[in-house]
């Protein structure tokens, strides 16, 4: 039987289109529980490439033989192996090209919405992470917020688009995954906006995110207004765009809210999470469409793969907006928090501009799911 | 510690390293101690489950200078 070699974009759209997929990972157990690829309707098997090395005569009958079954592994090769031992078994299989490492990074650019006089809205969903990147399109000019590391998926998608990237920002200091947030401004020549609060201690030259804010984006001149929304960090900005979308980076999600724990002490800014979440966003219109910078579970995309939910919807839904008792929301946020992303403290320097680590290094560093939330 | 035997494994990716240590390890005697030098990072984590599925033990683990080594006692 032929070993086929899927691409992360590949299984991408398995995840998005809600298909079937059996997934044999043959990474260790610790590192499958950790983080592993999710889908809707995915079906998982982990058995070590480690414990299979004398045949998989073994786990023959456990492959589903009416399914795609795709083997995965952290870089790859592995799972080659155990794809070419099952073919000579007589299986169909594939594996996933440059194993969960190119899953971490790849990025699916999906439409949320048209704005005014022909504009766009993309979000860049890496669905490996959980990190969620935007673009705003009008008449030639783009805008960028929160984009991830792999600044040629951006400015590509603008060659593409036939659009000058002019402003990018990041809503706050991220801790979970790299900006590459000033490189595309660097090259771009674009203008590079970070919250004053959140860059202390950066190394670098940037433009002044604060409150009020506001800036249009081509003729139709898009606005972008900025929103002062501290909790998850102290500088931490949302952004209205065009009167209807309510970007709100780290600070509320679609089934959870922002931690407040990433950069500092929990208790000193769990009163400003409330502060946001239940004063500062109530007097926003619900009509507002959420558009989060991450999502922590599959069940948190909709039906065509954006990740995004009115702002009244939100209120009545989410649990980390409905909790009436101060003492008790301030215990849900600080106690019990769940571990801290892969190698954080570390991500956060590489923001700030103070170490500049290889390609490699800044791959390691992302490893494993984002957790930028609490539930 | 006396070694018995040494893998050099060096400049190896993900499965190699563990494949030759397998190999290696089939060919010394219970008790006896397996050294194996990797630069695989990847194999750190792999190493220390494939040696306590198959029973044997991870007496020692240092790395030095990018070099991982492993000081392995077959069950």
């Amino acid at each position: 039987m032929t070993v086929n070699k899927w691409t992360a974009a590949e299984v991408a759209r398995k995840v998005i289109d809600n298909e079937e997929l059996f997934i044999l990972d043959v990474r260790n157990h610790d590192a499958f529980e950790d983080w592993k690829i999710e889908g809707h309707k995915f079906e998982y098997l982990n058995i070590p490439y480690f414990e299979l090395l004398d045949g998989v005569e073994e786990i023959l009958p456990k492959l589903p033989t009416d399914k795609e079954v795709l083997v995965v592994c952290a870089k790859e090769g592995s799972s080659v192996m155990v794809a070419e031992m099952l073919s000579e078994a007589g299986r169909e299989v594939a594996y996933l090209e440059g194993g969960m490492k190119s899953w971490s990074s790849y990025l699916e650019p999906i439409k949320v919405s048209d704005l005014e006089n022909g504009g766009e809205l993309y979000q860049f969903v890496r669905l490996g992470k959980g990190c969620l990147s935007y673009m705003v399109i009008s008449e030639g000019e783009a805008a960028i917020i929160d984009a991830v590391r792999f600044t040629d998926v951006f400015t590509n998608f603008a060659k593409e688009k036939g659009v000058e990237i002019k402003h990018v920002f990041d809503t706050h200091l991220h801790a979970d995954h790299i900006s590459g947030g000033r490189h595309i401004a660097a090259n771009t020549g674009a203008t590079y906006y970070l919250p004053p609060k959140d860059a202390t201690e950066v190394v670098f030259d940037y433009t002044p995110l604060t409150e009020g804010l506001n800036v249009k984006i081509g003729a139709s001149q898009i606005d972008v207004n900025a929103l002062y929304s501290p909790g998850h960090t102290i500088g931490s900005t949302s952004f209205v765009i065009d009167n209807q979308f309510l970007l709100t980076g780290d600070i509320l999600f679609i089934d959870s809210i922002g931690r407040p724990d990433l950069a500092g002490l929990a208790e000193d800014w769990v009163g400003d999470l409330r502060e946001t979440l239940y004063s500062r966003y109530r007097e926003l219109a619900e009509d507002l469409v959420v558009l989060p910078a991450h999502f922590m579970i599959i069940d948190e995309l909709n039906e065509d793969g954006t990740v995004a939910r009115r702002l009244g919807d939100l209120f009545k839904e989410n649990h980390g907006l409905n909790i009436e008792d101060e003492a008790e929301f301030r215990r849900t946020v600080t106690d019990n928090l769940p571990p801290q992303p892969n190698a954080y403290e570390q991500i956060r320097q590489v923001n700030m501009g103070k170490i500049t680590p290889n390609n490699d290094e800044q791959t390691e560093m992302e490893i494993g799911p984002n957790r930028c939330a609490v539930r | 510690m006396n070694i018995t035997k040494t893998l050099d494994a060096k400049g190896l990716a993900c499965p190699m390293p563990i494949v030759k240590t397998k190999k290696a390890m089939d060919t010394i005697n219970s008790g006896e101690v397996l050294e194996v030098l990797l630069t695989d990072k990847g194999a750190l984590n792999d190493i220390t489950a494939w040696a306590k599925s198959g029973g044997h033990t991870v007496l020692e683990q240092k790395t030095e200078e990018d070099v991982l080594y492993f000081y392995i006692q077959k069950g």
